[in-house]
């Protein structure tokens, strides 16, 4: 078993795993953060997307003992207290969302590429999110959340 | 299974040499992972090379040339302005693995290490006349990337061999690398064309073309060059490009391409990636 230290949305954590699980597995078996989701476990669903330097990492394809000393933000870290982030709020008011599984990869994903492009265009953005799937939506939804919040975003920067 | 994070490639190579199971070296771990989760290989040492200082580097060599860490990965190539300038079809090769997610994490190193005859980066590297720095029981050795594949899941490394950077050459033309796959996104290369070539005014006077996905491993095909260098690349010069590289190919035939196709679409790739290596080198 190996020690790990590491701080998720802003709280530090200190966990124990075997060296074969995944972050996915930590943050959701032994954590109880059960916000990623596990779609396919093989990298290609972004169900399970958190976030790790201002970047989407798939928590699947990542081993808990490699979370040592990282700063990890998942879905249940991007509202503010009770504020839902304007992302959610649009995901909301969009119905972007059905069934929910891929949403928590989806919201971590947008909000990691507005930041780092707070005005994308909606290519970009389906690009940006090629590898999350949403087997209920059609996507559409989902794009004009994503659009609406960056727009929104843009006007209260 | 055990994982190592040693903070030297002499110690990641002591680890492998001394191991005596399946062994594998984590770089991004988007595919050893993957392997790992699907029960295809459950390495008794996994060997971290994240901690070793410099594997996240990108540097500029004195004589113009470029080595890049081990730990390199496809978002951090993107975001290097010059990198990208100097040598496009490498970064846009790497750009193609995966989706954001898999950029986050993946590196050339590791597409090249694990064998994959479609590994999108090792064309453009192989073009590039890349060459891989390889640390091992006996000491360090420099090696072309061509010469790393032998076959699917093959490489020329031996036990304790570990790669502790890439390196690209100065002073070069232009390069690009073009993939066909049935989708826009996230998909394996059913053919991939890599070119890099150099100009003195109008006129080609170096190439190296290579392709992936064709054969066992990825192929530099010496009369594909030979067709360019000296030409314009006026209509026959890139008929016989064309006809070079379908004439290398020795692909496999399945649902996803068969032989004829990948064959033919081998020379329409090769085509179009001289023309924006042409392009590149000119501009
Ligand atoms: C959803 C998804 C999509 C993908 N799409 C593509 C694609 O479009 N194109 C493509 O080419 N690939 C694709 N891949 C495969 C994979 O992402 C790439 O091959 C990637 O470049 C592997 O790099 P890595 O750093 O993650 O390697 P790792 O998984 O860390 O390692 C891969 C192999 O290299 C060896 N290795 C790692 N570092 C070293 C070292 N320093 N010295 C010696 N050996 C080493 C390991 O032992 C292992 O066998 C995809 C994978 C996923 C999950
Ligand atoms: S569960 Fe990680 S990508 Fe699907
Ligand atoms: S809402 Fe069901 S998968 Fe996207």
């Amino acid at each position: 078993m190996i020690q790990v230290s590491t701080t998720i949305n802003g709280d530090e954590h200190q966990f124990v795993c075997d060296p074969r699980e995944t972050l996915l597995d930590v943050l959701r078996d032994r954590l109880g953060l059960t916000g990623a989701k596990e779609g396919c476990g093989t990298g290609d669903c972004g169900a399970c997307t958190v976030e790790i330097g201002g970047r989407p990492v798939c928590s699947c394809l990542m081993l808990g003992a490699e979370a040592e000393g990282k700063e990890i933000t998942t879905v249940e870290g991007i509202a503010d207290g009770e504020d839902l982030h304007p992302l959610q709020v649009n995901f909301i008011k969009h119905a972007a969302l059905q069934c929910g599984i891929c949403t928590p990869g989806i919201l971590v994903a947008t909000k990691a590429l507005l930041e780092e492009n707070p005005n994308p265009t909606e290519t970009e953005v389906r690009y940006w999110l090629a590898g999350n799937l949403c087997r209920c939506t059609g996507y559409d939804k989902i794009i004009r959340a994503v659009m609406e919040t960056a727009a929104e975003m843009r006007e209260n920067a | 299974m055990r994982y190592h994070t040693p903070d030297s490639f002499e110690d990641a190579s002591a680890i492998a040499a001394a191991a005596s199971g399946t062994t594998r070296f984590l770089a991004g771990g988007t595919d050893v992972l993957v392997q790992l989760r699907s029960d295809l290989v459950e390495p008794d040492d996994l060997i971290d090379v994240k901690h070793i200082p410099g594997v996240k580097d990108i540097a500029q060599t004195a004589d113009g040339g470029w080595r890049i860490g081990a730990a390199v990965s496809g978002a951090e190539m993107m975001a290097h302005a010059g990198l990208r300038a100097a040598w496009p079809g490498v970064v846009e090769a790497t750009d193609l693995i995966g989706s954001t997610q898999i950029q986050t994490r993946c590196t050339m190193v590791g597409n090249l290490c694990n064998g994959s005859p479609a590994a999108d980066s090792v064309p453009a590297l192989v073009a590039a006349g890349a060459t891989a720095t390889i640390v091992g029981p006996n000491g360090t050795r420099e090696a072309a990337v061509e010469d790393i594949p032998t076959g699917p899941g093959r490489l020329s490394l031996a036990k304790g061999e570990v790669v502790s950077a890439l390196n690209l050459p100065a002073g070069h033309g232009g390069d690009a690398y073009l993939r066909f796959i049935p989708r826009t996104e996230m998909d394996i290369a059913v053919v991939g064309c890599g070119v890099s070539l150099a100009r003195d005014g109008d006129v080609i006077t170096s190439a190296r073309v290579s392709l992936g996905a064709v054969a066992p491993t990825v192929l530099l095909v010496a009369d594909a060059a030979t067709a360019l260098i000296g030409s314009r690349l006026e209509e026959a010069p890139l008929a016989q490009l064309a006809a070079a590289a379908s004439a290398a190919c020795n692909p496999i035939d399945d649902k996803r391409g068969t032989i004829k196709f990948r064959t033919h679409v081998a020379g329409v790739l090769a085509q179009r990636a001289a023309k924006i290596a042409y392009d590149r080198a000119g501009a």
